[in-house]
């Protein structure tokens, strides 16, 4: 990815070169129109045959012939215990696919006492007869056919837009389970089909749910059970044109379809990026980011989604919404991108952004520092904070989760790197007396120009060597952030094995980072010991955005449901005390996840009966008849 | 402020305390599943132990125990009178005790380092902190409503989530016999408290020579504050300001801490081990009183009382007394070997036991004995009844609740249950100065009362009435008896008030004055309870009268100064003598 050259070379060489690449980018780009950038309107709709072949994209019309149905991700590519009973990562797509991790049973069976003689198969395909049939409405379905807007009723299409990756959502599954659904998929395929389709909900009473990538962690897209109206399901996957980049301004029009891979694919053929990298960036999509208010790993230089958006475009069912011009502030009253920023799906479904855009940076370095405990760790981000100077990313795991990487590194081939590895470990146990049950570890991104990134490089490990914190090398850093898109397919492996977890996040001040840390884990401990957990849970966290004013804490939590009749239940009830204890400890209710229906009941005393009441009169007159029924928020 | 925990200094105390433990006492008992229990909570959590306030040797108690039991020695948070102490303050110093003033006033600074420092021990947690609800030494063994200031600042910590969670350990201490015994008599009589000196402590060495039977330490349950605070208080409130800065506490925190700390002083109470000389007390007490007033001769045979005691023990095992009471031996000589211990107090007479009241105690017994004064005998004989009414308080406790209700039955005029309940509650309100009663729990005491009495078959509770059973009148009549003392303690005080309060009175001046008033009342006979001398039942009632509103304090040009409410005074007075029905009494609360 890094462009190592050009070092040295003049300003003018570099324009030249950027030019070149940008050239470059806009030759090569495919045949199909659809897929590359275009400037043109909306086309009449396209055959369905020829928009689900369409090449270059992520996103297919029938999700589940690429993806997994009860689980995440690619449906080639997971985690197994091969017949050797090692474990293993299948498929071609990450540098770990088809890889062997040794560490990783082990792992398994030390923390959660889990076996691998005992596994908990999941159903292996849909069962269409337990889907409801669909409730359609006739008269919405007539003229939806006359627009030509694809549509679908089909068990699988809707069972796959009913869930996003909850933990008692995937479990529900994989149980076969299958609760109330969408009655019918729309796949509009530009910003006038979805105005055509939101007058039609509007004229019939039907009840709308934006669909975008499919990511959501916060029980956004269950349907409502108490929802009598026919569902139907917005899916926006195909609505995923870059419609043009302005590179004097530097920004580019998209449509809110488009999946994060496919928008730094398609930018960087142009020689630039958002750098907007949520961890979901493979599969979420950018009218998502915008509705749940997302947070890249990179913010620290780009920005968070807020920050990113120029302008965009919803379509509610009071018309659509958008500012007139794309001056970069402006001072007009209350910004109503905050009414669109974080809507969660309630207001409308936003259909096109015009977004900040960067030329690709020029180099990137991937660092990693140990540290004796995670209080030095924590105490050198905050400095870190405090002098401006993080780096892309920074991200500090606690010990369980360093040993959860640890068990995470694949088979190393040569007898030399391993030896390099023993002596790298004797080194910060032995010689620097580094306690391997406390030591902990902050994994570095930095991206830039290369001078720039080195100087930047040395400052942090400068800072880090007051907190006793030790460089310990780029490829820990790096082996870090490539699990980034791996572990949410290790759940899927845990719940072979009758291991459930999940993650949540907060956002908290740097001065109570660490007392919410601790008590949040040992909340989370002493809750499943309270409710009959058999063996004692994983509960880690890692501090993964530092602010100004304070840092975005990510905790994991998992455990062993062996011996439990209920576990969903259970789960839910320790994830609720540690929102509790999360909250109580003064964090917040969410940093990027959002609120859906998961953590609704705390929206009240989150934002004040007041603040209730402004959502509360925003949703009345912008969709009166709840058309945009999915009862998130609020 | 602050302790330095030096380790030889540890060790000599636990040297010499050995030696003088040993010459003392002829044992020391210590629950070890509670030891186990501590050691276990410690490992989890900051731990805050809570003794039992009834000696000076508390606290060395406790650290020799916790030393003996190789656990961490306890930072303990002691009066600053005790610094004053040469030498032997600062190897109290060194031995885990900081020194903190008894009250703050309005120095702000002195308390934001104070907590700051206390709240500091706690967070690294390297070692339990101690301190005393009761915040000073009961004089009469009762337990003395808590003290919440440093209960505040420990549960501070929680409340903002600095730690995960906060354990309480009640920790009761009793003694078979008190080593401050007279002492503590004479300064209730108004003798006061010796200034602590080292001199002192060298002088008390004669005591050394004495039986002071055994001790009981039983560490209760700990009690953590998180699930304490489940559902009462919402930590977010804290979200908004830094925690560093001080802030008063809200009102829902204050009340939570003030019924948490009830909570604590009662488990206090409940774990602690009641001696046969307890109950043993409690009968001569009563024995003494009545046979003045009916003019018997003094006195119960040995085996009067041995089979008294033995019905009293069952009485008190029936409602729930923790009581050490050796089931190998018979009762017989349980009785005798009680009575050997607690000689000073009693005496034989004629083959019947008595106690020891005529030759004016035996408290000074090197003293030259000077001509007597009607009042000096009558102080002398007072020292002997409050002596022994501090035993006859351990045992209140379990017997408060019933002893409520047994005089609220007196003192109601029918026997419909509302109106026995108004009569309850009002002696309930009226004593919730003297006696450890949780506030807000009314319905549930009373409840509790009469399952009790209901469970031994004295009492037959229907849903409109209150019934006294055959069976039920001796008991009824040992707990009316065992209230009486304060309620006509109580009366006597609001006559006072009433009859010889001037526009003058000060605060200062309530004492010295009241105790004029029940001497002279004594010596003419109108009162029986020499116990009314003591100035914790005084002090008490007033406090009583204060929160009632029927005295006030004055503030500003007359400082100090009580303003009288005699209307309302009176009534009281009439109410506490069964001549007025509560409802009334309630009117005038209004």
């Amino acid at each position: 990815m890094a462009f190592n050259s050009s070092g040295g070379g003049s300003y003018r060489q570099q324009i030249a070169q950027q030019r070149l690449r940008i050239i470059t980018g806009h030759l090569q780009r495919p045949e199909d129109d659809d897929s590359a950038i275009s400037a043109v309107e909306c086309k009449a709709p396209s055959s369905e045959s020829d928009a689900s072949s369409s090449e270059g994209k992520t996103v297919p019309r029938r999700r589940h012939e690429i993806m997994k149905w009860n689980g995440w991700g690619y449906s080639d590519t997971r985690f197994l215990f091969n017949k050797k009973g090692q474990a293993e990562f299948t498929g071609k797509r990450y540098r770990l696919s088809g890889l062997i991790i040794p560490g990783l049973k082990d792992w398994m069976e030390g923390t959660f006492g889990a076996s691998v003689q005992h596994k908990s198969q999941a159903t292996p395909i849909l069962n269409s007869s337990s889907v409801q049939p669909p409730n359609l409405n006739e008269a919405f379905v007539e003229e939806l056919k006359s627009t030509g807007v694809p549509y679908s009723h089909d068990a699988e299409d809707r069972v796959f837009r009913a869930h996003g990756h909850c933990l008692h959502e995937i479990f529900a599954l994989r149980e076969g389970k299958i609760g109330r659904v969408p009655d019918m998929v729309v796949w509009p395929n530009c910003h006038d089909d979805v105005v055509k389709i939101v007058e039609l909900a509007c004229k019939h009473n039907v009840c709308l749910i934006p669909y975008g990538g499919g990511t959501s962690v916060s029980s956004a897209l269950e349907c409502p059970p108490e929802e009598t109206r026919s569902i139907v399901s917005l899916d926006t996957s195909q609505m995923n044109r870059i419609l043009w980049i302005d590179e004097k301004n530097l920004t580019a029009h998209v449509e809110a379809g488009i999946v994060g891979q496919d928008l730094e694919r398609l930018l960087n053929e142009s020689g630039y990026c958002t750098g907007h990298e949520p961890d979901s960036m493979e599969f979420s999509s950018l009218g998502g980011w915008v509705a749940t208010r997302a947070s890249g790993m990179k913010k620290n230089i780009y920005g968070n989604i807020e920050d990113l958006v120029v302008h965009m475009k919803m379509v509610t069912p009071r018309g659509v919404i958008e500012k007139s011009c794309q001056g970069p502030r402006m001072s007009t009253g209350p910004d109503i991108h905050h009414f669109i920023l974080g809507s969660e799906g309630t207001l409308g479904v936003v259909t096109e952004v015009t977004m900040k855009i960067r030329p690709m940076p020029e180099y990137q370095k991937y660092g990693s520092v140990v540290f004796p405990n995670f209080e030095q760790g924590v105490a050198c981000l905050r400095e870190i904070a405090k002098q401006r100077c993080a780096p892309a990313s920074v991200r500090l795991m606690d010990n369980e989760q360093f040993k959860f990487g640890h068990a995470l590194k694949p088979q190393v081939s040569s007898i030399f790197t391993s030896f390099v590895d023993g002596l790298k470990k004797f080194y910060i146990t032995k010689f620097k007396g580094f306690d391997p049950n406390r030591l902990c570890v902050a994994t570095l991104l930095f991206e830039g120009n290369r001078d720039r990134v080195l100087q930047h490089e040395k400052q942090v490990y400068d800072i880090a060597a007051k907190f006793g914190g030790l460089a310990a090398g780029e490829d820990n850093g790096q082996r870090g952030y490539m699990l980034t898109f791996v572990i949410a397919y290790l759940r899927d492996l845990g719940m072979d094995y009758y291991v459930i977890g999940e993650s949540f996040e907060t956002s908290v001040p740097w001065d109570r980072v660490l007392d919410m840390c601790r008590n949040v884990k040992a909340r989370i401990v002493h809750e499943c010991k309270e409710r009959g957990v058999q063996f004692p849970p994983l509960s880690t966290c890692r501090v993964t955005q530092t602010y100004d004013a304070g840092a975005c804490v990510y905790f994991y939590f998992a455990f062993n449901y062996r011996g439990l009749s209920d576990p969903v239940h259970v789960y839910e009830q320790v994830e609720h005390a540690a929102r509790e204890e999360i909250l109580a400890s003064g964090g917040s209710l969410s940093h990027h996840h959002g609120v859906g229906k998961l953590r609704k009941a705390w929206m009240r005393e989150t934002i004040s009966n007041v603040g209730m009441g402004m959502l509360q009169s925003v949703k009345d007159y912008v969709d009166p008849a709840n058309i945009f029924g999915n009862r998130n928020l609020l | 402020m602050a302790h330095r925990l030096q380790l030889s200094t540890i060790r000599f105390f636990a040297y010499t305390l050995t030696k003088v433990f040993k010459n003392l006492f002829r044992s020391i008992c210590v629950n070890e599943e509670g030891i186990q229990r501590l050691q276990q909570a410690i490992q989890e959590h900051p731990v805050v132990l809570l003794p039992s306030h009834r000696s000076y040797m508390d606290f060395l108690l406790m650290s020799y125990i916790l030393y003996t039991y190789d656990l961490a020695l306890p930072v303990i948070a002691a009066g600053m009178d005790f610094m004053g102490m040469k030498v032997v303050g600062e190897m109290l110093r060194m031995s885990g005790a900081f020194f903190i003033r008894r009250s703050f006033g309005g120095d702000k600074l002195y308390w934001a380092v104070f907590s700051e420092y206390v709240k500091t021990i706690l967070k690294n947690g390297f070692a339990p902190l101690e301190f005393f609800l009761e915040g000073t030494r009961s004089r009469t063994a009762k337990s003395l409503t808590p003290k919440l200031g440093l209960l505040n600042i420990v549960m501070d910590p929680f409340f903002k989530g600095e730690v995960f969670d906060v354990n309480l350990v009640p920790v009761s201490i009793s003694y078979e016999r008190i080593l401050e015994e007279s002492l503590y008599a004479r300064e209730l009589l108004g003798v006061p408290k010796p200034k602590e000196s080292t001199s002192g402590l060298f002088k008390a060495r004669k005591v050394l020579s004495e039986d002071y039977g055994s001790i009981h330490i039983y560490f209760g349950q700990p009690v953590s504050v998180r699930s304490l605070s489940q559902g009462k208080i919402d930590r977010c409130q804290f979200n908004l300001i830094p925690r560093h800065i001080p802030k008063k506490p809200t009102e829902e925190i204050q009340g939570f801490v003030n019924d948490s700390a009830y909570r604590l002083v009662r488990a206090q109470e409940e774990n602690m081990v009641l001696k046969p000389w307890v109950l043993l007390a409690s009968l001569l007490l009563q024995n003494h009183h009545q046979s003045q007033a009916s003019g018997q001769r003094p006195g119960l045979t040995r085996d009067e009382l041995t089979q008294q005691a033995a019905w009293l023990r069952d009485l008190s095992r029936q409602y729930g007394a923790f009581l050490h009471w050796p089931d190998h031996a018979s009762p017989s000589e349980v009785v005798s070997s009680s009575l050997s211990l607690h000689r000073g107090l009693v005496k034989m007479s004629e083959g019947r036991i008595q106690l020891a009241v005529e030759q004016g105690g035996q408290v000074n017994p090197g003293e030259p004995r000077t001509a007597v004064t009607p009042e000096e005998e009558l102080l002398n004989r007072a020292v002997v009844i409050l002596s022994c009414a501090s035993y006859r308080n351990q045992a209140l406790h379990v017997f408060l609740r019933p002893a409520l209700l047994a005089s609220a039955l007196h003192a109601a005029s029918s026997n419909h249950k509302q109106e026995v309940f108004n009569s309850f509650s009002f002696l309930r309100n009226m004593f919730s100065n003297e006696f450890i009663l949780c506030p807000g729990a009314t319905v549930q005491d009373f409840e509790e009362a009469c399952f009790l009495l209901m469970k031994t078959g004295e009492l037959q509770v229907t849903e409109h009435e209150v019934l006294v059973t055959e069976r039920g009148q001796r008991t009824l009549g040992f707990l009316t008896n065992m209230l009486d003392p304060f309620l006509q303690g109580y009366q006597v005080v609001c006559r006072f008030l009433c009859e010889e309060a001037s526009e003058a009175l000060t605060e200062k001046q309530f004492i010295p004055d009241v105790r004029k008033f029940i001497i002279k009342h004594l010596l003419a006979g109108r009162l029986r309870y020499s116990e009314v001398l003591s100035s914790d039942l005084q002090k008490n009632a007033l406090a009583a009268l204060l929160r009632l509103g029927a005295v006030q304090k004055m503030k500003g040009a007359q400082q100090g100064t009580l303003k009288v409410n005699k209307v309302m005074v009176n009534s009281l007075e009439d109410t506490l003598g069964g001549k007025l029905p509560t409802q009334k009494a309630a009117v005038a609360r209004l």
